[in-house]
């Protein structure tokens, strides 16, 4: 009986799964809280990926990078949902088509 | 000694800009204190200087006040400086004088005008430019002063700027006159490439050395001067704007279009005798041009009925018998006829000015007649002036005139001696024909302007009064035959001998006899002259009206003035304005400049038009350009780089 163990294609797969469903998710909707959702499934997937090396390669650094990339996605997550507040203020929406006064 | 020379110059540009400035808001009076204040101290002065200019021993008579140096520039050294000698102290003295009586006269004819500071800030300006003409020492200040009267000139011919007549007048002699100037200044160009000098000093003194006698170079630069000259003073072909001068008040017309501005020519003339002297192919076009200028003109006056345009002509005509004196090396009578030409000729359109003032407006002397009676004043000294014009002895013309066509005579140019006394009969005739048509005869007068018809004021009047009391006697300074006794010879003579040669002595053998025949000869063709119009315009009116019936061809031919500005217009005018309107401003302008402007914008606009499309500023969509460029970056790492 072959023992259900996860193998590091596994966690690859997923990750690459999770990180294109992000990525769909930034390029197809127009919700600013829902792209911005969809960027941190990506950094997750990103996370997934250092995190399965890691133990494959028994290297702790890239479970030092975890943090890391965790850290700046918190610091990300302030300043992002400030500028979402700060666009609902002015705008009354957060839909990103309607923000678009720099067009050319 | 001298050295206020500056201030007579500068007097009436002190007077044109404070009328110019505070015209408009000051009292009349202090206009016309300010305008004949100036001009009347710069004539004192005049007079003062001249008188110690005469003082001087003969050969020391050049006064020079230098002011300041005003350029320098490598080898050019240019100072403002004035130069009193007998040449500039003989027009030096016309100038104030008579622009001085015209400024007197010009308050009473402009009295009623509503710009009168204007008037007076233009002519006070003429007469600081004619005098920087006259006294600069060096060719630069005359050529300011030539383009300042010019610039004056057009300002008073376009007074009645509202006029389309008088715009278009004034544009005329602009045009007309930058012809003439820019031959002046290749002229004065080949002088400084020549002498390194524009000094008449300096050119002067050296123009035996550095030219030929009758030279390329020295001929060259006498006809590029001539041509100046010819445009000034109005000779043919440039004469056509002076008639239409007349479009400007009277006494502009007998101050610059008669008195003072045209002469400059004959002063520029005679001031580079030296140069002409060395240039016989020069004073032979000098001479040829005069003599055809002054029988040209002279028929022209023949049957116009304007009578200012009838002394617009004479003045061409008597212009030329000074070029013509010029030519044959007789400059001491050019000056002295534009001496006697200032005095009777300023007299003449003052007169006529006095009449025009007294008929409310009228021109056309076919609408005067009989004014004897109403404006004696004016009818006496515009007789006198007439007989002087028409060379009747005592009066200043007829010395004058008769010294050039002596001086012609003598030179051995028969068929110009010929030439010019038909063309002085032709004057007398033309001349006394205004004179019995405006002031004998039955009265023509519109019933309208009879009823204001009036003598002029004094103001008027006395200064017709002296310039006819010096149109009959100033022709005293040159009473010929007795040797002294020809005050202006011996004055300006020795300036002219430099560089002359057997016609330097035609003054010392002179028969009596043939003088004295000449003198007869002359006066009887006046006679005739006048006989002529008393029979034709007094006695016998009815021959004249058959005459023109049956001489109706060159009646209309001469009437129309040879139809010279219609072939003007069909040479010169109508080609350059259809080449200008067609070529230059549909092509030119239009598609090459405007395209090439026009082009440099849309050519950006069309390119930023393109590039504007990659900020359509949705945040998806620069998304998925991050996303594909990414993929592409990836893909390129992975697989395609080796």
């Amino acid at each position: 009986m072959m023992e259900a163990v996860a193998s590091l294609n596994h966690y690859l797969i997923l990750s690459a799964v999770l990180f294109s469903i992000g990525v769909i998710g930034v390029v197809t909707r127009r919700n600013a809280i829902v792209i911005y959702m969809s960027i941190e499934v990506m950094l997750n997937a990103v996370n997934l990926t250092f995190i399965a090396f890691s133990n494959h390669l028994n290297d702790m650094g890239g479970q030092v990078f975890t943090f890391m990339v965790m850290a700046v996605a918190a610091a990300e997550a302030a300043v992002g949902l400030a500028i979402i507040i700060a666009l609902f203020r002015n705008k009354n929406t957060v839909d990103v088509d309607e923000v678009n006064l720099l067009k050319g | 000694m001298g050295n206020y020379l500056w201030v007579i110059v500068l007097l009436p540009l002190l007077g044109a800009t404070v009328n110019g400035i505070l015209g408009p808001v000051v009292k009349k009076n202090t206009v016309t204190a300010f305008a004949l204040g100036t001009t009347g101290l710069s004539f004192i002065l005049a007079v003062v200087a001249f008188f110690q200019l005469v003082g001087l021993p003969a050969d020391e008579r050049a006064i020079t006040n230098t002011v300041y140096s005003w350029i320098e520039v490598g080898d050019m050294n240019v100072n403002v400086s004035f130069l009193l000698d007998p040449l500039s102290g003989l027009w030096l003295l016309v100038v104030t004088g008579v622009g001085f009586l015209i400024h007197v006269y010009s308050v009473g004819y402009m009295d009623h005008d509503h710009s009168y500071w204007r008037f007076f800030t233009y002519l006070n300006l003429f007469m600081f430019s004619m005098l920087m003409l006259v006294m600069g020492d060096n060719y630069l200040l005359m050529f300011i002063g030539w383009e300042g009267v010019g610039l004056c000139s057009y300002l008073l011919i376009g007074y009645d700027y509202h006029r389309d007549a008088a715009a278009v007048a004034g544009k005329k002699a602009f045009v007309m006159n930058r012809i003439g100037d820019f031959g002046f200044i290749l002229g004065i160009f080949l002088i400084f490439v020549t002498f390194g000098s524009i000094n008449y000093h300096d050119v002067f003194g050296s123009a035996h050395n550095v030219l030929t006698e009758g030279g390329v170079i020295v001929t060259a630069i006498a006809l590029l001067l001539f041509v100046g000259a010819v445009g000034k003073s109005a000779q043919i072909p440039l004469y056509t704007w002076l008639p239409d001068a007349m479009e400007g008040p009277t006494p502009v017309s007998a101050l610059i279009h008669a008195a003072t501005m045209v002469t400059a020519g004959v002063y520029m003339v005679c001031r580079s005798a030296v140069l002409f002297n060395m240039a016989p192919t020069a004073m032979m076009v000098v001479a040829v041009i005069g003599c055809a200028t002054a029988v040209f003109a002279a028929t022209i006056g023949l049957f116009q009925k304007d009578i200012k345009r009838v002394l617009a002509y004479s003045t061409v005509s008597q212009l030329g018998y000074m070029f013509m004196a010029a030519g044959i090396g007789a400059y001491v009578a050019a000056a002295f006829h534009v001496m006697t030409h200032a005095f009777f000729k300023a007299c003449l359109f003052l007169g006529s000015g006095s009449v025009i003032h007294g008929l409310s407006g009228e021109q056309n002397m076919d609408k005067m007649g009989d004014l004897k009676k109403h404006m004696p004043r004016t009818y006496w000294t515009f007789l006198i002036s007439t007989l002087a014009i028409s060379g009747i002895f005592p009066f200043a013309g007829f010395f004058s005139k008769d010294e050039i066509l002596y001086s012609t005579y003598n030179s051995g140019s028969l068929v110009l001696w010929g030439i010019a006394s038909v063309a002085a009969g032709v004057t007398a005739f033309y001349m006394f024909r205004a004179v019995f048509m405006t002031f004998h005869g039955e009265s023509r007068v519109e019933p309208e302007a009879m009823k204001h018809l009036h003598e002029s004021p004094n103001v008027m009047t006395m200064p017709l009064i002296i310039l006819a009391g010096l149109a009959t006697v100033g022709g005293f300074l040159g009473i010929p035959m007795i040797e002294g006794a020809n005050v202006l010879h011996n004055f300006l003579g020795p300036l002219f001998e430099a560089g002359r040669h057997e016609a330097a002595h035609d003054t010392a053998h002179h028969s009596a006899a043939l003088e004295l025949g000449l003198m007869g000869l002359s006066l009887g063709i006046a006679i005739i002259g006048i006989s002529l119009a008393y029979y034709f315009y007094i006695k016998n009116t009815a021959l004249r009206d058959s005459l023109y019936g049956t001489f109706k061809g060159i009646h209309k031919v001469i009437f129309n003035k040879y139809y010279v500005d219609e072939i003007y217009d069909a040479i010169f005018t109508n080609p350059i304005v259809s080449v200008s309107r067609e070529f230059l401003h549909k092509v030119i302008d239009v598609v090459i400049i405007d395209g090439l402007v026009n082009g440099v914008g849309s050519f950006f606009t069309t390119l930023s038009e393109m590039a504007k499309r990659m900020q359509p500023g949705m945040v998806r969509h620069y998304a998925l350009t991050m996303l594909v460029v990414s993929i592409m970056m990836v893909s390129y790492f992975l697989w395609g780089a080796k």
